[in-house]
């Protein structure tokens, strides 16, 4: 720690220095600013879907009752401990005390309580209402207990308050949360230029370890290019999700830059339409699955950053299982597999949505595919269209996108999903999994879904999407995986 | 119009022309490029090397390797091919609908025909071609044939415009007065008295268009509305070389290059055409 003298220079000059937009100042800095691709709509982690909220509020504007930690462990946040009954249905949660929200308000069980009712309520706009579908009903012990009560038992509920949706909000500030977030984490709203910028400032009165940073200003800069210059002029010290991996290269080259790279919740698929002929047969779609090679895809589309996987699972999750053997590039058991299915000049669409992973993606594999004879047609689509066509009128054949979402593989099991398995072998290993709470039977049922997916070849399961950013070599403490959409910057700090 | 050169005379102040001569010659490379693509090229164009991809120009791949290991010579000269294709067509198009358009309007000059025809012309016109081509593209979906159609569709006014204007000075001539005087029809007087003497003016502007549509199908394929991967396209590889440019700045510049080459060649050879073909442009009189 520095003395105070210097650190009050120190800030007198970062003001000054920040005040005519000069370069960062040479003594312990306070401030940081990190790109994001993408504006938030609002600030409402409860009222909307979009990643980008998250990104700036959770742990940094808004706590829940846990959190996840870096490594996507779930730890307490402002419930201090709990206690679970020993049917798995009801869960009493002791909270921390002497906690207040930004406007000064105390947070108690109250809040905790009309948070979790205002996010279940039937005119909830909570975009993951599914998280509180199980809660029955919440009630006060004391102002710092809460007992919730489950409708079934629920292993999960515990990794579901730790999401940004679950966040714990106050009556009295909740309506205008989107434009004026108020909540109880160590920082809060100071300025939101729209279209340009979001800036935090430390919040004096958090409850918990005093963090190292003054401000944090997250900027937006969805153009590669002009990330890419903004990290280069340093304008920006940190930009944790990179849009284009083919600059991270020329960020590992230099020396004030460290490229951190991750795991992210992205598993990146090939999907397959699995109603539609002839997809509809399991041979057709290994044959597919074993043209692909996923390393020339991770190395071509992605620049080397990315995990290849077997199945639909984040392979930083304990229960992962590695299947890629069982998909391995082989084209001539794919030639072999397509000539068993009776299949000869089979011609399949692709449709790729804007992103690089789909677009340089998709250009890959269609080249793998004309290997064992299968033609390709690629249409480019946008996003809209993408959601339009493929999402909803299940109109494709192939497609690749990236399930951001964690601990995902639930939407195998849905029958309307778009790439239409919902078997029903599957759908029991689900059903299974929810009523489950004991930790190895989970992890058993996790790897049995994965499995079964895997087998049934229901999609080709390409890579995990690297969380591969770029930061300033002295900037330290930033989350190296992402667990969930966030930026947690409660711990980041500048080393001298 | 004039009276056409004999073919030697003709010859003979072409290759006195520099700027016709230089214009011929970067056409004629490109063209030849363009069909040699059909029968040979260095590298299967489509062929991925990811191992041996952004590798900077060398003996074995001329103009170097893009971000999946294809060779770029390749995949120029397919792309001349696309370009040519797509500016062919396009150009044909903008012909065959907008001459007899602009024939007809000159024959029934005044009526209020050519009045709609003239006016439908100026709105087209007035509509930025581009954003046009885009706009069209967007509705019936990227690809080559859309790219075709969408810019044709803003050649027409031109070849249109050009005919009437140039068909209008004809009308008033006296071997089109005696056609007339001999029983013909305005559309056989079209056809087989005025098409001919404004042919000239034809190829001219074909030209320059033939270079301005090779320009629209490069943007367009830049945007992604153009032709679809796997086919190379120039405008794409543009737009691929994007982010890699401090990485990999070969990606940029041999396309880039190919299309300014291309473009000056075609225009060269345009402004050579119409010095030689009218005599009051030409030289050494």
């Amino acid at each position: 720690m520095t003395k105070n003298s210097i650190t009050a220079a120190a800030v007198s000059v970062l003001a000054l220095g920040l005040a005519l937009g000069a370069p960062p100042a040479m003594a312990a800095k306070m401030d940081v600013t990190i790109g994001m691709q993408l504006e938030p709509p609002n600030l409402d982690p409860t009222g909307g879907a979009a990643a980008a909220i998250d990104e700036v509020v959770y742990a940094n504007v808004f706590e829940g009752l846990t959190r996840f930690g870096s490594d996507g462990a779930i730890l307490p946040a402002l419930a201090e401990s709990w206690e679970i009954s020993e049917d798995g249905l009801s869960y009493t949660f002791k909270l921390r005390e002497g906690v207040k929200f930004h406007d000064g308000t105390d947070f108690n069980a109250e809040d905790v309580k009309f948070s979790l009712d205002r996010a279940r309520a039937d005119e909830s706009t909570n975009a993951q209402k599914a998280l509180f579908a199980d809660i029955a009903s919440v009630e006060l012990v004391d102002p710092a207990t809460v007992k919730v009560t489950l409708s079934k038992p629920n292993g999960s509920f515990l990794f579901n308050m730790a999401w940004g949706d679950a966040v714990i909000v106050a009556p009295e500030s909740a309506a205008d949360n989107a434009a004026n977030p108020v909540g109880t984490g160590p920082f809060t709203l100071t300025e939101w230029v729209k279209g340009d910028r979001v800036e935090l400032g430390r919040y004096d009165g958090y409850w918990g370890t005093p963090v190292k940073l003054d401000k944090v200003t997250f900027k937006f800069i969805s153009d590669p290019t002009a990330a890419f210059a903004a990290m280069m002029a340093g304008d920006l010290d940190a930009y944790p999700a990179f849009p284009a991996p083919e600059n991270l290269v020329q960020f590992e080259a230099d020396p004030r830059f460290e490229v951190i790279t991750g795991s992210s919740e992205g598993e990146t698929i090939l999907a397959m339409n699995n109603k539609q002929a002839p997809l509809d047969n399991i041979k057709v779609r290994e044959a597919i699955v074993h043209a692909i090679d996923r390393q020339a895809i991770i190395d071509g589309a992605m620049f080397g950053y990315g995990t290849p996987i077997g199945t639909h699972f984040a392979p930083h999750n304990p229960a992962y299982v590695d299947l890629t053997a069982q998909s391995a590039y082989d084209p001539e058991k794919s030639k072999a597999l397509l000539a068993e299915a009776g299949v000869s000049d089979l011609s399949l669409s692709l449709k790729l949505p804007p992103p690089s992973y789909a677009r340089r993606g998709g250009e890959i594999i269609a080249a793998q595919l004309r290997e064992v004879g299968i033609n390709v047609d690629i249409t480019n689509v946008e996003w809209a269209q993408w959601l339009d066509d493929v999402f909803k009128a299940k109109n494709f054949d192939m497609t690749i996108v990236s399930h951001t979402e964690p601990m995902d593989i639930g939407i195998y099991a849905r029958d309307d999903y778009y790439f239409q398995y919902g078997d029903a072998d599957f759908k029991a290993i689900m059903a299974d999994l929810a009523n489950a709470t004991d930790p190895a039977r989970r992890t058993e049922l996790m790897q049995a879904a994965q499995k079964k997916i895997a087998d049934d070849y229901v999609n080709g399961y390409l890579f995990q999407l690297a969380r591969a950013g770029v930061i300033s070599a002295k900037l330290k403490g930033i989350w190296l995986n992402a667990p969930t959409q966030a930026n947690d910057m409660t711990g980041v700090y500048w080393e001298d | 119009m004039s009276t056409n050169p004999t073919d030697r005379s003709f010859l003979r102040m072409a290759v006195g022309h520099p700027a016709f001569v230089l214009g011929f010659v970067l056409s004629a490379l490109f063209i030849a490029l363009a069909l040699v693509s059909f029968i040979w090229t260095p590298f299967d164009p489509t062929r991925l090397d990811i191992a041996g991809k952004l590798k900077g120009p060398s003996l074995t791949h001329w103009f170097g390797t893009d971000h999946f290991g294809r060779d770029m010579f390749s995949m120029i000269m397919v792309g001349a091919r696309v370009s040519i294709a797509v500016a062919f067509v396009a150009v044909g198009i903008g012909m065959i609908v907008g001459v007899p358009l602009g024939l007809y309007a000159a024959a029934r000059r005044g009526s209020l025909l050519d009045e709609i025809i003239m006016r439908g012309n100026d709105l087209v016109f007035a509509f930025p071609s581009l954003l046009l081509a885009i706009m069209i593209t967007a509705v019936f979906g990227p690809g080559s044939v859309n790219a075709i159609i969408a810019i044709g569709i803003f050649n027409v006014p031109v070849f249109a415009r050009l005919a009437r204007g140039a068909a209008l000075s004809l009308w008033t001539r006296d071997f089109v007065l005696a056609a007339r005087v001999a029983g013909k029809t305005k559309a056989r007087i079209s056809a087989e008295h005025i098409l001919p003497n404004i042919a000239n003016l034809l190829i001219v502007q074909g030209t320059i268009q033939f270079s301005l549509a090779i320009l629209a199908e490069a943007a367009l394929a830049y945007v992604g509305l153009g032709a679809q991967p796997p086919l190379p396209s120039w405008g794409r590889m543009l737009a691929d070389a994007q982010t890699l440019i401090s990485l990999a700045p070969h990606m940029a510049l041999f396309p880039g290059f190919a299309i300014i080459v291309t473009v000056l060649g075609l225009n060269l050879l345009g402004d050579g055409l119409r010095d030689l073909f009218d005599p009051r442009l030409r030289r050494g009189r």
